[in-house]
Parts: C-alpha cells; sequence; structure tokens
C-alpha cells in the first residue's frame, strides 16, 4: 500500500512536465501549426530556469524566465514558419537543434550543482490526512499549476470564443480569414503559448524534478510530449491521462531498477519509448477515431489572399 | 515605406542558387556578433572556425572523413524527404548499423577472409535497413507517424549501445573503458595514407551520391516518389502507390545511415564505444536540406556542416570555446537558409506610395 501510495505520488509528479509541454503544444496543432521543436524550448527553459536561480533569483523569477526563454525561441519558429512560410517540419526540427546547442551552451558551469528544488506545499489538514493527504496534497506548487492549466485550456478552447476562432483557424484559414480573424497573428499567440508551456516543462525538470542542470536532461520528453498530443487524438483531457500513463512508466521502470531486477538497467531506460510506440500505433490505427478532433490544416502553411 | 510580399510566377533560378550563400553569409555575420559579445576577436575566431581547419593536410583528410557520412546520410534522407516521409530517426539507424557492423567484424568465424569487410558493409546496411522497416511497416500498415517512431527507436539504438559496450561486449583488457576490443586488420577500411584517418570507405559516398542523382534526376520511380511527395492527391490520380514510398523512403534511408554508422566503426574509430556518432544522424538533416534534397546540392552541403564540426572543435581546442556552439550554428545555418529560400518562390517589392 505504501509503496503503491508513493508510485502513485511519483507518476503524478513525474507527468507533471508533460503535460505543461503537450498542453502547450496542443493548443499550438489546434491552431493548425506542428512545431516539433518542444525539445529544444523544453531545453531552453530548462537552462534559462537554472541560470536565473544561479543568478539568485527568486524561483517565481526563475519560472518566469524560463516561461518567457520558451517563448522567445518558439518565436524562432513562428517566423519561418509563419511569416516565411516555410517547411514547418524542417523549422521545428531547426528549433529543436538549435535550442540544444543553446541550452548546452546558457548552462555550462552550472552542470551537477544542484538548485534549492521547489518544495512540496503543506496544506494545514490535507496534507495530513492518511494515504488521500499524501497522494492528493503534498504537491509542489508547479503540479498545481498544472491541472489549473488543464482547465483553462479546456475551457478555453470549447468555451470560449477566442477558442472557437483558434479551432477554426486549424480547420480552415481561409474561411476564418473570410470572416476577418487574423490567421497569422492568433497562430503566432498560439506558437508563443506552446513555447511558453515548453519552457515551463523544461524548468520543472531543472527546478524540482532532477533538480539540477544536466545537458541534454529531457531526455526525448519534448518528443514524447509530442507523441501524447497524437495519442490524445487533440483532446485536452487525454493529454493528461496520457502523461500519468508515461509518467507511471518511467516511474514502474526506475522501481524495477531500484529493486534490482535482473534485467538491464538500458531495457527498463527503453520502455517509455517503446511503451510510446506501442500507444500510438494501438491510437493510429483507428483512422476514424484520430479524424474527428484532428486540425485539417496542421502544418499547411497560411497566405492571406488579396 | 511599405513593402509587398508577392509570389513569383515560376521559382527562382538565381534565387535558388544564392538563398544558401545568403544563409551562410547570414550564419557568418550572425556568429561574429555572437564571438563579438563573448569577448572573442570575430576575426580570429571565424579564422579558427573555417579556414584553419583547412591549412592543414590532415585538416582536409579530417574534413573530407567527417563530410562522408553527413553526405551518405542525407542522400538517403533526401530520398524519403522528397516524398514527405519523415525519417528524424537516421542517428538510430546508424548506430544499429555500426553494431551490427561490429558484431560481425569481432565474431563472425571468417576472421581471416577478405570477405570480412563486405560482410559488415552488408550487415550494416541491413540493420540500418532493418529499423528503418519497423516505422515504415507502422507507417504503412498502421498509420503511425514515421517521425516520432524513427526518434523513439533512436533512443532505444542508444540503450542498445550502451547495453552492449557496458556489458557481454565489453573488451575484457580495456582498462574498464565502455568500448569493444578493436576490430581485425581484415575488418577496417584501408587509409589512404598512414599519417591521416581518411579512408578508402569514401568510395561508397562517392557511389551513393551517383544513385541518389540517378534516382532522384532520371529515374520514372524517383519521379513518382516526387511528385506523390508534393502533390498526393494528383499522385493517386495517377495511380502512384503511396506505400511503396513510404518504403523506399525508410529503408533507403535507413541503408545508408547503416553504412555511414559502419563506416565509422571500421573507419576511423576501429571499434564501437558509447561515441560513435556525433550526431551525424541529426546533422545530416540540415545537410540533406542545405543541398535542396539534391544530390550535388549534398555534397556541398555536408562540407559545409561537415567544416562546422571542424571548426567546432578547432576553437574548443585553441580558444577554449564551448562545443555547443558547433550546435548553435547548425541550427542558425538552417533557420536562415528556411529564411532566405521563401525568396525562390516569393519576391519583396516596394509599394509605390498610393494616393487615395
Amino acid at each position: 500500500m505504501d509503496l503503491f501510495v508513493s508510485m502513485f505520488a511519483a507518476t503524478i509528479v513525474a507527468a507533471t512536465p508533460l503535460i505543461f509541454a503537450a498542453l502547450g503544444e496542443l493548443v499550438v496543432e489546434k491552431s493548425g501549426v506542428l512545431n516539433l521543436g518542444i525539445e529544444g524550448m523544453m531545453l531552453v527553459g530548462a537552462a534559462f530556469g537554472v541560470w536565473a536561480h544561479f543568478a539568485g533569483l527568486p524561483m517565481t523569477v526563475a519560472l518566469a524566465a524560463a516561461v518567457l526563454a520558451g517563448a522567445a525561441s518558439s518565436l524562432l519558429f513562428g517566423v519561418l514558419a509563419l511569416t516565411f512560410m516555410t517547411n514547418q517540419y524542417a523549422a521545428g526540427l531547426a528549433l529543436a537543434i538549435f535550442g540544444t546547442g543553446v541550452s548546452a551552451f546558457i548552462g555550462r558551469g552550472f552542470g551537477s550543482t544542484p538548485v534549492d528544488a521547489i518544495q512540496p506545499v503543506h496544506l494545514p489538514g490535507l496534507s495530513d490526512i492518511p494515504v488521500i493527504g499524501e497522494m492528493f496534497f503534498q504537491y509542489d506548487p508547479l503540479v498545481y499549476l498544472s491541472f489549473v492549466l488543464f482547465g483553462i485550456v479546456s475551457w478555453f478552447l470549447y468555451r470560449t470564443k477566442a477558442g472557437l476562432a483558434l479551432r477554426a483557424i486549424g480547420e480552415s484559414p481561409d474561411s476564418a480569414h473570410a470572416i476577418g480573424y487574423e490567421v497569422i497573428r492568433i497562430r503566432y499567440m498560439a506558437v508563443m503559448f506552446g513555447g511558453a508551456m515548453a519552457g515551463l516543462g523544461g524548468a520543472y525538470l531543472s527546478l524540482v524534478y532532477t533538480p539540477l542542470w544536466v545537458e541534454n536532461m529531457t531526455a526525448g520528453r519534448g518528443w514524447i510530449a509530442l507523441a501524447l498530443v497524437v495519442f490524445a487524438a487533440w483532446r485536452p483531457i487525454r493529454v493528461v491521462l496520457g502523461a500519468w500513463l508515461f509518467g507511471g512508466m518511467t516511474i514502474l521502470q526506475l522501481q524495477g531498477q531500484a529493486i534490482g531486477l535482473n534485467v538491464p538497467s538500458e531495457l527498463l531506460s527503453a520502455l517509455p519509448y517503446l511503451a510510446t510506440i506501442a500507444v500510438l500505433v494501438l491510437i493510429s490505427r483507428n483512422r476514424q477515431a484520430m479524424a474527428l478532433d484532428f486540425p485539417i490544416s496542421l502544418a499547411r502553411p497560411f497566405r492571406p489572399k488579396g | 515605406m511599405l513593402f509587398k510580399i508577392e509570389p513569383r510566377a515560376e521559382p527562382s533560378r538565381q534565387m535558388s542558387i544564392a538563398a544558401p550563400l545568403i544563409a551562410t553569409g547570414l550564419t557568418i555575420v550572425v556568429s561574429s556578433l555572437f564571438f563579438l559579445s563573448l569577448g572573442y576577436n570575430p576575426l580570429v575566431t571565424l579564422y579558427t572556425f573555417f579556414i584553419e581547419p583547412l591549412t592543414t593536410m590532415n585538416g582536409i583528410s579530417e574534413w573530407l572523413l567527417k563530410a562522408s557520412p553527413l553526405i551518405l546520410i542525407a542522400c538517403g534522407l533526401a530520398i524519403g524527404f522528397r516524398a514527405n516521409v519523415w525519417n528524424i530517426g537516421a542517428e538510430g539507424q546508424l548506430i544499429m548499423g555500426a553494431i551490427a557492423a561490429t558484431g560481425v567484424g569481432l565474431f563472425a568465424p571468417w576472421q581471416d577472409s577478405p570477405l570480412l569487410l563486405p560482410s559488415m558493409v552488408i550487415a550494416g546496411m541491413l540493420a540500418g535497413m532493418a529499423w528503418a522497416a519497423v516505422p515504415a511497416f507502422l507507417k504503412d500498415r498502421m498509420n503511425t507517424n514515421e517521425i516520432l517512431v524513427t526518434l523513439m527507436l533512436t533512443y532505444v539504438a542508444t540503450l542498445i549501445l550502451s547495453y552492449l559496450v557496458h556489458g557481454p561486449w565489453r573488451d575484457p583488457d580495456g582498462y574498464n573503458f565502455p568500448q569493444t576490443a578493436l576490430l581485425p586488420y581484415n575488418g577496417m577500411f584501408e587509409v589512404f595514407d598512414y599519417s591521416y584517418r581518411l579512408n578508402t570507405s569514401i568510395f561508397f559516398t562517392v557511389v551513393v551520391v551517383a544513385i541518389t542523382w540517378l534516382f532522384t534526376e532520371r529515374s520514372f520511380l524517383g519521379y513518382k516518389m516526387s511528385v506523390g511527395g508534393v502533390a498526393p492527391a494528383a499522385a493517386r490520380f495517377a495511380g502512384f502507390n503511396a506505400s511503396a514510398s513510404i518504403w523506399i523512403g525508410l529503408l533507403a534511408s535507413g541503408a545508408a545511415a547503416g553504412l555511414a554508422g559502419m563506416m565509422e566503426a571500421a573507419g576511423p574509430l576501429g571499434q564501437l564505444s558509447p561515441q560513435i556518432s556525433p550526431g551525424y544522424g541529426f546533422a545530416a538533416i540540415i545537410v540533406a536540406f542545405v543541398g535542396r534534397l539534391n544530390a550535388l546540392g549534398i555534397v556541398l552541403g555536408g562540407l559545409l556542416l561537415s567544416l562546422l564540426y571542424l571548426g567546432g572543435e578547432t576553437v574548443q581546442m585553441s580558444l577554449g570555446l564551448p562545443s555547443s556552439i558547433a550546435l548553435i550554428f547548425q541550427g542558425m545555418l538552417l533557420f536562415f537558409l528556411l529564411a532566405s529560400n521563401f525568396l525562390i518562390n516569393f519576391r519583396i517589392r516596394k509599394l509605390a506610395m498610393r494616393t487615395a
């Protein structure tokens, strides 16, 4: 029981950076833009967060720095994909490579120096409840923030006029343009939101989860976040469920290594990646279900006529 | 003053040649500013980065040695990219090729046969193809996104490599370093000159460039695949087969990447170690785009990217700049290149002031 409770809690924490990054990418893709550069933006966020932290700034400012850095790096992609109408695959890959380099450059010198991580908050009363308290009320503030952001994103996409406009642009930018929406401007905002969320996800890794700077510390989480959006068939609730699933895989393999299973540790480490493939296959097979919430104009450059 | 962006009636030929030059120029300008901001003399740094590596015979040998796998992999990738098949996991296929080739080189019973090296070549290519066949099958039959599968498999390949060199394949006489024993002499490419590392494997790259050129520019199949990439609906209407594009695109790039991995193991490294590739599989994506998915352009792109690697090492050694700079330059070059490509299909015109 204790093991279950602690693994449950660890899963929620491991899923948090994925929820941030994947929710951001979901909004980007809903607007009809595919940004493959999440891995780079997360790394930039992680590095700038650590840099701000070691510059002596308070944690909230360090997080803000990571968010800003993520959003700024997404603009590099945005200018290419939206203004210059380049191939979005190539622009996203350029960002992934560039972000990896920039983060390694910013983070050099901070390598392996532990960070005073953001600590779980103690909620009087709630946190002390046996089992329930440990499962639901002993997290750091960012875990709660991830739930709040999930709520906001779902509400925004499906309950607001702006969300409807964003989705309309992802479906048919020409029609949206015809009725007066500024397609490129709204897509820029979506891309920057995605960058900010990826930066926050990266900072969660370097300031809470690990908590220190290691080159390439995201270890593919940016790509897994991308896979999560496909897995979720572009629905917010399934992004969160998917993130828990992968968080769970990560924790299971760590647990397997900790209890010394007679399996090579590399095999266990490969599990989350193999699970990603397996889940993608299962989801993608059903073309109809995939098509339901798929933004039809995804990755197609848009140029207003006239 | 107002500007107007308008599509060109036809892609500009001059611009398609000028775009990579503009991009390279912009990369050099921005990197000079970057060096300046770090307190280095930009002229000295640029000289150290782009010229100094090519002033010695050894430098030239290293330049070609690094360009070779980049060009080879990019040729394979370009075949797929033209057909909108996105193999992003060439790095994983490279690793699997190196693993299979080293396995044959170290453990095949025909150690003394002159056939050892050819069998390693075949093993490397087959392993690369097998690793790429997984996403091809999943894409073709299960509609699964090949970008994500090829990438995930790259992480898995890295872990397999790590397992082998830390575990069963570790050289017992290797002072506990995570690497295999050295390949036998029979299982190595000959060097042209014993002072330098450049070896005969570069002929494979030359042949692959020629094949890629023939396939993309002169074959009907290559043409059909490109049509499928540019206009899928038209290709379907003409009865061109999308599955064939998926399989050919992935298997060709997998074979090329596997061969490149084999060439690293049986060339400069002579063994398997976790440092089998400094990201060649990813950099080759940039090479393919810098070369505009064209075999001859890829040769130039490969030479440029190889120089970025070499320059990165030189500034790291002689000026103490961090090695991550090479990666920043790679990304920057691709950014500028994509932006300059815009000028091929669009032109920017000054608008005359209109009076209302």
